[in-house]
């Protein structure tokens, strides 16, 4: 495939392999934002190729995984009220909430319905008149722009009946949470391209400086990270600390103006908890007053609730970069995909699955 | 789920920009997505499509860029092997 196989080219990933190995004098640590990258890197066996010292750590950028069990909870409550179709992604189903997922409430007459796109969830509202449609809107920046336009389309065909349960996450506030806290290790970050294709990377701009710390922006395929990790190595070794664009073929440094026109006239951002590291101050997006008519929040009255996640999962760890998912004691034991305690061991882009899945450090 | 995939528009289907969609090749995998944010994208072109919407138009000179430092890397490791 085009703008696909090239970038998995085994005598590229070579080169870029020697590259970096010849560019390291001394350890580093590189943390990924993006899950989907964290299984590339994995799934490639990349993490193999890089010289002793230089170590990958992965970032929270599974939406997933930092949905909060609140909102998860929320959504299984929506699917259980009489007359409520819940719509999401494929990989949000098999989450578990505090008492259960989606998958299983709906083995026990929830309704819920896998969509692949929030179009499919408009033209679902459409088609069934009588029921109230809402669409568990998951996901980064990346996301936002087809929710959006979602909802402009609910408007536009006067369906009453459609709306949306946002758990929208955005990456740049984590990443200065993870890069202020005194206890980060990271010294240089992968920012996640598929992100950047929509927001561009301006918003990195200060947090390379504020803390000194590399960022380059990099694609999904193993010779993208293998260029990414190289650029992001060859600065750190020449003490520089600027944002750069491996993914120049999708990503300009001011994103997706339409998108972008359209997701800050629909959506403001608001504080939101992360599911294992706590409340992150306007991480999150939701509707403006001029579309709340389509939160499900309001339009179904849900009360604010508060839950806490088992003490024996530290996926709150995982996704700063603070701990691999195989120094988790309960690892392969206690959690694995067909029985997880936590959100990382079931997600496609959880770095739990991803060790799992791709056997480091099995039991 | 923040992957996007890069597939060719084989044909444009409705010209209202809110509502253009494209029939597109996924290696010979044909789906439906939205042109909504990609307003200047034809048929033959390279777009990312993540969760039914083309999110941005492959750079062709961009992506030759690359493959072309590649290369330059590919000669310089062999180079340094020897």
């Amino acid at each position: 495939m085009k703008h696909l196989d090239e970038y998995r080219d085994a005598g590229r990933a070579r080169a870029l392999a020697g590259a970096i190995a010849r560019a390291v004098t001394r350890p580093w640590r590189i943390m990924e934002i993006c899950g989907g990258q964290t299984h590339a890197i994995l799934r490639f066996g990349l993490d193999q190729l890089l010289p002793p010292g230089l170590d990958l750590v992965h970032g929270p950028g599974c939406p997933v995984c930092v949905t909060p069990l609140e909102l998860i909870d929320r959504a299984i409550e929506l699917a259980c009220m009489p007359g409520v179709v819940l719509a999401s992604f494929g990989d949000m189903l098999r989450v578990p909430g505090s008492r259960t997922d989606l998958l299983a409430a709906r083995a026990r007459g929830a309704t819920v319905a896998m969509v692949y796109s929030p179009l499919d969830a408009v033209r679902m509202a459409e088609e069934k008149q009588d029921q109230q449609i809402v669409f568990f809107a998951v996901g980064f920046e990346t996301t936002v722009p087809g929710v959006a336009l979602a909802v402009r389309e609910a408007r536009r065909r006067g369906l009453r009946n459609f709306s949306i349960l946002s758990a929208h996450v955005l990456v740049p506030p984590a990443l200065r949470a993870i890069l202020g806290s005194p206890s980060s290790r990271i010294q240089g970050v992968l920012a996640a391209g598929h992100v950047c294709t929509v927001e561009g990377y301006e918003d990195y701009e200060p947090l390379a400086r504020e803390f000194g710390v590399p960022v380059v922006v990099t694609g999904f395929e193993p010779v993208d990270l293998l260029q990414g990790i190289l650029m992001c190595v060859q600065q750190l070794e020449q003490g520089r600390a600027v944002v750069e664009n491996q993914y120049s073929r999708a990503v300009r440094r001011e994103g997706n103006l339409a998108a972008k026109a359209l997701v800050r006239e629909m959506f403001e951002p608001l504080d939101r908890k992360w599911r294992g590291i706590g409340v992150i101050p306007l991480s999150g997006l939701a509707l403006r007053r001029a579309w709340q008519e389509f939160d499900a929040e309001r339009r179904f009255a849900l009360p604010p609730a508060e839950v806490e996640e088992p003490a024996a999962c530290i996926s709150g760890l995982v996704l700063q970069g603070a701990k691999k998912p195989t120094e988790c004691p309960e690892f392969g034991r206690g959690c694995t995909p067909e029985r997880p305690l936590g959100a990382p061991m079931v997600s496609s882009e959880g770095a739990c699955a991803a060790y799992y899945r791709y056997s480091r450090g099995h039991v | 789920m923040c992957l996007a995939i890069p597939g060719e528009i084989i044909e444009i289907v409705g010209e209202d920009p809110l509502t253009r969609m494209a029939r597109i090749s996924f290696g010979g995998v044909v789906r439906e997505a939205s042109l909504a944010y990609v307003p200047e994208a034809k048929p033959g072109d390279y777009v990312l499509v993540h969760a039914g919407f083309a999110l941005q138009t492959v750079d062709e000179e961009e992506a030759r860029r690359t493959l072309e430092l590649f290369e330059q890397l590919g000669g310089a490791g062999e180079e340094g092997a020897q």
